[in-house]
């Protein structure tokens, strides 16, 4: 008995350790690719001085935003000013206990875990709402009341595509999701057309979601530089807004781990060869980089365009997909 | 119905070219240099400071001491001197000064030098924190080059 706690407790801390250091990482490095794929896209060198190749930028980023002096604004809410990076980065580490990295690699296997990824996804825009509202800015309140508006609208059809998904696999395991995608990239749910003939195009949907909620560029309205001064960050320097970058490419991370799992078959092999969690990395930084190379191509939407096509098109079709399933599940 | 499915259509088309093009530049090799460590070569009719030109063979300047360089700067930022040469016959440039601060790059100097003496230099590189050290000594640029 005690000898099974310590060994619970061990693990607990081990998963722990092992999330937060993979939540640093992709933080850290994501920028670099963010930053030298920008560059590249552009023509350019980006980051080269700092080490070979400018690897070891995000080290120097992360001192130098460390050593920065956290500015507070008059009339703030100080503890709400505090609270809100931590509300947006929290609830993103937290999803990461489920995620399915191999056969054996999660920290916990939940029955609801699908569930839980999205109960607390929702948080993010709360954060950033809170952070807007606290900062006692014209600009940050602005792009914190478009951020609601803009989650609120691509919510729903990432649910409603959700849902579909899972009325085709049966369980909101995200581990038996996965099980049931082996043997071959054509077992994959983006490729399941006998189930649901719709599946690639809800995988698109799922994607333009994924940018949407995590505010990714053409949808980054929370940041809109060059309409609202830094959006939602603006007051915030230092670690703080450190904090958020942190957790907006933690966010992209898991957008991108719960697309692989759902739709590309987590850790499975495409050809039933060796699978493991190399694979579900493999797929993964693939969505990752897709995410920044979308970012590279295309500018920002205009806000009604951004709602338009939530409500207009996104909505109805992901709709008539879960209408589609429904009706394969019933016929076939 | 039919406008809209078009214009979904129409729309995810112009989106995939979009992204076409910026993978294809993610191939492509850069344009831009690494400044501090490489520099851009200046095209031929580029007209950084006069600078002076010597002669391949003895790696002497040129120059005469004519003054019609002198003469026809119109902003009178070239100041030269030589004395007679040691063979006696003509002169030899002392002192070349070019004080960069009132030269407007016209090249009147450059037009009106006969020996080919004196020609635009390809030196962009150029920051000053006194106003005394716009002015150039170009023979000791000159020497230096060589």
């Amino acid at each position: 008995m005690r000898m099974e706690f310590v060994l619970e407790i061990a693990r607990v801390v081990l998963y722990v350790v092992g999330i937060l250091a993979f939540v640093g990482f992709n933080a850290s490095y994501l920028v670099l690719l963010e930053r030298k794929g920008s560059a590249r896209f552009q023509l350019r060198h980006g980051p080269t001085e700092v080490g070979p190749f400018g690897l070891i930028q995000p080290v120097a980023d992360a001192v130098k935003l460390l050593c920065k002096q956290i500015l507070i604004p008059k009339n703030v809410d100080v503890i709400l000013f505090f609270m809100a990076p931590i509300l947006v980065l929290l609830p993103a580490i937290l999803c990461m206990v489920t995620i399915p990295f191999g056969a054996t690699i999660a920290a916990r296997n939940f029955n609801l875990g699908l569930l839980m990824v999205f109960a607390f996804a929702a948080f993010n825009v709360f954060g950033i709402l809170i952070g807007g509202w606290a900062s006692h800015n014209k600009y940050a309140n602005l792009a914190a009341a478009r951020v609601v508006a803009q989650n609120i609208a691509y919510e729903i059809p990432t649910l409603l595509i959700v849902v579909a998904v899972v009325m085709v696999t049966g369980t909101f395991n995200l581990q038996e999701i996965v099980a049931q995608q082996a043997g071959g990239f054509w077992r994959w749910n983006i490729l399941r057309l006998d189930l649901n003939p719709l599946q690639p195009v809800a995988f698109l949907m799922y994607f333009i979601c994924l940018l949407a909620e995590t505010n990714r560029a053409p949808f980054d309205m929370v940041e809109a530089e060059s309409e609202l001064v830094a959006g939602a960050y603006t007051e915030y320097s230092g670690m703080t807004f450190g904090v958020f970058f942190m957790a907006e490419y933690t966010n992209i991370v898991l957008g991108c781990c719960v697309a692989t799992v759902l739709f590309l078959g987590g850790w499975q092999c495409p050809f039933g060869l060796v699978p493991g969690p190399h694979w579900f990395l493999l797929k993964m930084y693939a969505l990752c980089f897709t995410v920044i190379w979308v970012r590279w191509s295309f500018p920002r939407v205009q806000f009604y365009n951004l709602l338009n096509l939530s409500w207009k098109i996104l909505i109805p079709v992901s709709l008539a997909n879960i209408i589609l399933t429904a009706l394969m599940l019933k016929v076939f | 119905m039919r406008n809209t499915i078009q214009e979904i259509i129409s729309g995810a088309y112009s989106l995939a070219v979009g992204m076409k093009i910026t993978i294809c530049n993610l191939f492509r090799p850069t344009v831009t240099l690494h400044y501090p460590h490489e520099s851009a070569t200046m095209p031929a009719r580029f007209r950084g400071h006069v600078e002076l030109a010597c002669d391949p063979e003895t790696g002497k300047p040129k120059c005469v001491v004519c003054m019609a360089c002198q003469r026809a700067c119109p902003s009178g930022c070239i100041s030269l001197d030589g004395q007679k040469s040691e063979s006696g016959k003509g002169k030899v440039l002392t002192a070349y000064s070019l004080d960069f601060s009132l030269c407007s790059l016209c090249g009147l100097c450059v037009e009106s030098c006969k020996f080919d003496a004196l020609r635009f230099s390809k030196q962009y590189n150029l920051a000053f924190t006194r106003r005394e050290e716009c002015t150039f000594n170009l023979l000791e640029r000159a020497q230096v080059k060589k």
